[in-house]
C-alpha cells in the first residue's frame, strides 16, 4: 500500500475500492473509512459521483435496438430447431 | 421393459421436447424453458430481445470483427437450443447460455485471450485524447501522500447527456481485454447481479471486482476530459 498513516485511507487507494465499496464488499471498517473520507474530500466526491455516471450511462447501452435482419435470421434457426429435432 | 429409460446409455437426458425437469431454477426461468420447448416464438423472440446484444458484445471479445461475432451468436443460439432438452437447470438460465456462448467464441477465435496487459494500453492513444487528467501526490508526500496533486475536473452535465457519451463508452468497452469486456457488459449494461456473472464466467466474487473495477476505471478514463470540457 502506500505510506499513508493508520487511520488514513489516502485518496489513490480509496479509488481502487470503489467498486467494492458500491458493492457492499468492503469490511465494516475500511467502509466507515471511505464514507468519512468522502464527507472531507471534494476530489473523491466528484470522482465517485463520475463513477457512477459512468455506470449509469454504460446501461443506456443495454437499450438499442435489435437489427430486424438478425431477428428473422434467429427466427429462421427457431423454426428449423422446432421442426427439425 | 418398463424400467428401460433409466438404464440405458446413463447421460442421455430424456428426449427432445419433453425435456429435464428443472427443480432448482426459479420459477420465471422454468416457466422460459418449458415455453421454449414447447416452440413458442413470440418467447424465443423476447429472449433473443433480451440477450442478443450482450452475446455480441462478450463475443467479440474473441474475434476479430463484429461479422465473426453475429455468426459466433447464431452458432450458440443454436447449441442453446439444442442444449435445451438437456438442460437440468443446475445453474441459472442466463449462466447456462452464456458458458455456451464463450465456447462457441473461444472455438471460433482460436487465439483465447487476447488479453494485452493492462498497462500496455495505456499508451493507446490515437487522438490523443487520453491525457492524464488527475495525478496524485507522491508516497513520500511529507502531508498527504497519495492524496490528489490534481484531483478530477468536474463533469458537466450536458456532456454526459449528449449521445457521444454513449458512442465514447461503447468504444472504450470494445477495446477492453475479453474478461473485463465481459464483466463489464454482464454487470453495467446487463444489470445482472454479481453472483450470476460469476457462475456464466467460472469466476470467484473478488476476481469479478478487480475485473469489473478496471474495465470501470478506463471506461471513466476514457470519458473524464471530453466530459469535463465546456459544451461549445
Amino acid at each position: 500500500m502506500s505510506a499513508a498513516r493508520p487511520q488514513d485511507l489516502a485518496c489513490r487507494e480509496l479509488v481502487e475500492i470503489l467498486t467494492d465499496f458500491l458493492d457492499g464488499a468492503l469490511d465494516e471498517r475500511t467502509r466507515t473509512q471511505v464514507e468519512q473520507h468522502l464527507v472531507l474530500c471534494p476530489g473523491c466526491t466528484e470522482y465517485l459521483r463520475q463513477f457512477r455516471a459512468t455506470i449509469g450511462s454504460a446501461r443506456k447501452l443495454a437499450e438499442e435496438d435489435l437489427p430486424p435482419r438478425v431477428r428473422e435470421n434467429l427466427l429462421d434457426v427457431f423454426r428449423h430447431w422446432r421442426h427439425g429435432s | 421393459m418398463a424400467a428401460a429409460v433409466s438404464s440405458e446409455g446413463s447421460r442421455e437426458g430424456p428426449d427432445a421436447t419433453r425435456g429435464a425437469a428443472l427443480p432448482l431454477l426459479t420459477p420465471e426461468d422454468r416457466a422460459l424453458v418449458e415455453r421454449l420447448r414447447a416452440g413458442d416464438e413470440a418467447t424465443f423472440l423476447a429472449f433473443v430481445e433480451k440477450n442478443h446484444r450482450a452475446m455480441i458484445r462478450v463475443a467479440m471479445g474473441y474475434v476479430s470483427s463484429e461479422g465473426i461475432a453475429e455468426e459466433v451468436v447464431q452458432e450458440a443460439w443454436v447449441g442453446i437450443l439444442q442444449g435445451l432438452a438437456k438442460f437440468e437447470g443446475r445453474c441459472p438460465l442466463r449462466a447456462w447460455m452464456f458458458r455456451i456462448l464463450i465456447n462457441c467464441a473461444k472455438m471460433r477465435g482460436g487465439r483465447e485471450a487476447r488479453s494485452v496487459p493492462f498497462s500496455a494500453l495505456e499508451s493507446d492513444n490515437p487522438e490523443g485524447e487520453r491525457r492524464p487528467v488527475e495525478t496524485f501526490r507522491p508516497p513520500d508526500d511529507p502531508r498527504w501522500p497519495g492524496h490528489w496533486a490534481r484531483g478530477p475536473e468536474r463533469w458537466t452535465d450536458e456532456r454526459l447527456a449528449d449521445a457521444e457519451a454513449l458512442t465514447r463508452i461503447k468504444a472504450e468497452i470494445e477495446k477492453l481485454p475479453p474478461n473485463q469486456r465481459q464483466v463489464i457488459t454482464l454487470r453495467d449494461i446487463e444489470d445482472w447481479d454479481s453472483a450470476e456473472v460469476c457462475e456464466a464466467l467460472g469466476i470467484s466474487e473478488a476476481n469479478q471486482r478487480v475485473l469489473l473495477h478496471r474495465a470501470r476505471t478506463r471506461v471513466r478514463q476514457a470519458l473524464a476530459g471530453w466530459a469535463a470540457e465546456e459544451t461549445p
